[in-house]
């Protein structure tokens, strides 16, 4: 390292660090305008004034944003946390039984189940809409949360990701396992699956973040209120003729409390979560 | 899904040696077979069903309803041939939001790769504070469409003089503006764009960040050496160095573009995704209208097989072009 680089970089060293703030502060913003306006009354929200901060909270339109009876917060948000938390940790164990049979078990015919699989990544995801409600509405599963939950279970890519995975899993432990009399099947539980808890946590989150986020396939299946997730109850209300802004606002604090506060406890194994499932496929 | 046909054989490969030696006699090896041949069909059973079920099933039913009059049922039998491909190039609006998906990825893709790429490198070379920046720039992906549409829609660029943007504009002296309704020149765009940038942004950038942390130190000070700094850094090590990431998320990107739905449906309402004062039908929002809204299930499966065609087209050529899969070790 010369000096001269040394200096060159102590220069440009403070006008990064300014950016970087300036664009924090960027990316914070819609965060803090979602809590302001959920904390103010619709006169000041709307009014020309700026305020910076809400003087009185108003946090019974938190509290309204449950009572209200037409649009049933509550219920839409109990849909939409039974949906994620059936669907991450379900979907991600299929992929993870499938990726490890695929990789390890050597039976004849394996490549062309990996075809079969491979083939299904192909076809973008939310495309298939119409396809998919053809399936689940013929099963009877229009307006149940079956019909939302189920559909989704299977991915394609999450296989893959395991297939990866176990394909680099040391063959010394598989024999140690092989030498305490354990089948393929107990070398899967007993020691397979334990030994991919990142994978499992990683990948588990994203499908978490993708089911509660989802929006098209649920406002396709769930037309009815009761199978409304909250995305589409908040989407109901923010494409509703009468608006009741500050409630709009506290629904929407309300529904991405869960995941930022997912992102800021798990966020490492979410990193690499994303960093996983971006690069291998 | 390059990667995998080279990985294959590979696993072959690993498979055999440590198999063979193990089989004495020949009736063992057999027995040991079935028992795999249980274990594979229970391990992979459930998601071949599903994947049977909801993917190959629903796209084999969809094309021949694609090929039927099928209008407020999905049942088979009223074959039409080609008439819903026909009807669908036919209408305008179909091809109307088949050129505004096109400009809007050829827009949103390179804006989205540099901002990423450019917070990535941002964020690699701070040192301090370089865990919190991350949080900041990752933290919106958590966020949903709907809830980033609402304050997009209600709050940043509402036409409200008190609206984020109408008030930044005052200070210059600029009159408010009804961004979302504005067609002629097109501001709408402006709000869908920096909403869609603003929640994936940051994901992008963790795939750039574990591009550039697999960089080996070396190269950079070899490089130095030879006196490359700046700018030359990075077009010679940097940009090569990521290129099966750069490749990778070009590919996510697009696919992600032509898939636009969501804020579309929540900024501009999903009665009036077409008719209202700014045209702004994807081929998304237009298949929901007429899948759903319509109940034309051959005219919208038909419409998903040209989507389809058009996403998996797209990904072909940009894998030749840019060579996926290729350039891997």
């Amino acid at each position: 390292m010369t000096t001269v680089r040394e200096g060159a970089r102590a220069l440009r060293r403070p006008a990064r660090g300014l950016l970087a703030g300036v664009l924090m502060v960027v990316f914070l913003a819609p965060f803090y305008l979602m809590l302001r306006n959920a904390l103010m009354d619709t006169r000041t929200l709307t009014s020309p004034e700026w305020t910076w901060w809400p003087s009185t909270m108003h946090w019974e339109n938190f509290t309204a944003l449950f009572s209200d009876p037409t649009l049933d917060m509550g219920r839409s948000l109990g849909n939409s946390l039974l949906i994620a938390a059936i669907t991450a940790p379900v979907s991600t164990l299929l992929a993870s039984a499938a990726g490890f049979a695929l990789a390890r078990i050597p039976v004849p015919g394996r490549g062309v189940v990996l075809g079969l699989v491979l083939a299904t990544l192909m076809i973008p995801g939310s495309v298939t809409f119409v396809p998919t409600f053809v399936v689940v509405g013929s099963l009877g599963g229009v307006n149940t949360l079956w019909g939302i939950i189920v559909p989704g279970l299977f991915n394609p890519f999450a296989v893959l990701l395991f297939r990866n995975f176990y394909l680099q899993f040391p063959r010394e432990i598989e024999e140690a396992g092989r030498l305490d009399g354990l089948g393929w099947l107990g070398l899967y539980r007993r020691i397979a699956l334990p030994s991919s808890g990142a994978m499992l946590a990683s990948l588990g989150a994203l499908a978490f973040i993708d089911s509660w986020n989802a929006f098209l396939w649920p406002l396709v299946i769930g037309q009815d209120p009761s199978s409304w997730t909250a995305q589409i109850a908040l989407s109901t209300f923010l494409t509703a003729q009468t608006i009741n802004l500050p409630g709009l606002f506290a629904g929407a604090v309300v529904t991405i409390t869960p995941l930022v506060v997912m992102f800021l406890v798990a966020q490492r194994h979410i990193v690499e979560g994303i960093a996983h499932s971006g690069l291998k496929g | 899904m390059n990667t995998t046909t080279h990985a294959a054989p590979r696993s072959e490969r690993a498979g055999r040696p440590a198999d063979t030696p193990r089989g004495p006699a020949r009736t063992r090896r057999r027995r040991v077979d079935l028992r795999a041949w249980g274990a594979f069909a229970l391990l992979t059973a459930p998601m071949l069903i599903g994947l049977g079920v909801f993917k190959y099933i629903a796209i084999g039913w969809s094309f021949l309803l694609s090929l039927s009059n099928a209008q407020g049922t999905i049942a088979l039998g009223d074959w039409v041939g080609l008439d819903n491909y026909r009807q669908l190039f036919g209408d305008a609006v179909f091809r109307g939001s088949l050129v505004k998906i096109l400009l809007f990825t050829l827009f949103i893709v390179p804006v989205t790769f540099a901002a990423s790429l450019g917070l990535a490198l941002l964020v690699h070379r701070i040192r301090r504070g370089r865990a919190v920046l991350r949080t900041a720039f990752l933290i919106p992906a958590a966020v949903s469409y709907v809830a980033a549409s609402l304050v997009w829609k209600m709050s940043l660029f509402s036409g409200m003089p008190a609206g984020i943007a109408n008030m930044i504009g005052g200070w210059f002296g600029m009159e408010a503006v009804p961004w979302l309704q504005t067609g002629e020149p097109p501001l709408y765009w402006i709000a869908l764009v920096t909403l869609r940038l603003w929640l994936q942004v940051g994901f992008y950038m963790v795939l750039f960040l574990a591009g550039l942390q697999a960089i080996p130190r070396e190269v950079y000070e070899a490089a130095a050496l030879d006196g490359a700094t700046g700018l030359r850094l990075l077009r010679r090590i940097t940009l090569p160095m990521l290129r099966n990431t750069s490749v990778a998320v070009l590919m996510l990107m697009f696919i992600a573009a032509f898939q636009a739905f969501d804020e579309f449906y929540n900024l501009f309402g999903g009665g009036m995704s077409g008719s209202g004062t700014a045209p702004v039908k994807t081929p998304l929002t237009y298949l929901y209208d007429t899948a759903m809204g319509a109940q034309n299930y051959g005219l919208g499966s038909a419409g998903a097989f040209v989507l389809t065609a058009l996403i998996v087209g797209v990904t072909l050529v940009q894998g030749r072009v840019t060579g996926f899969g290729k350039s891997e070790e």
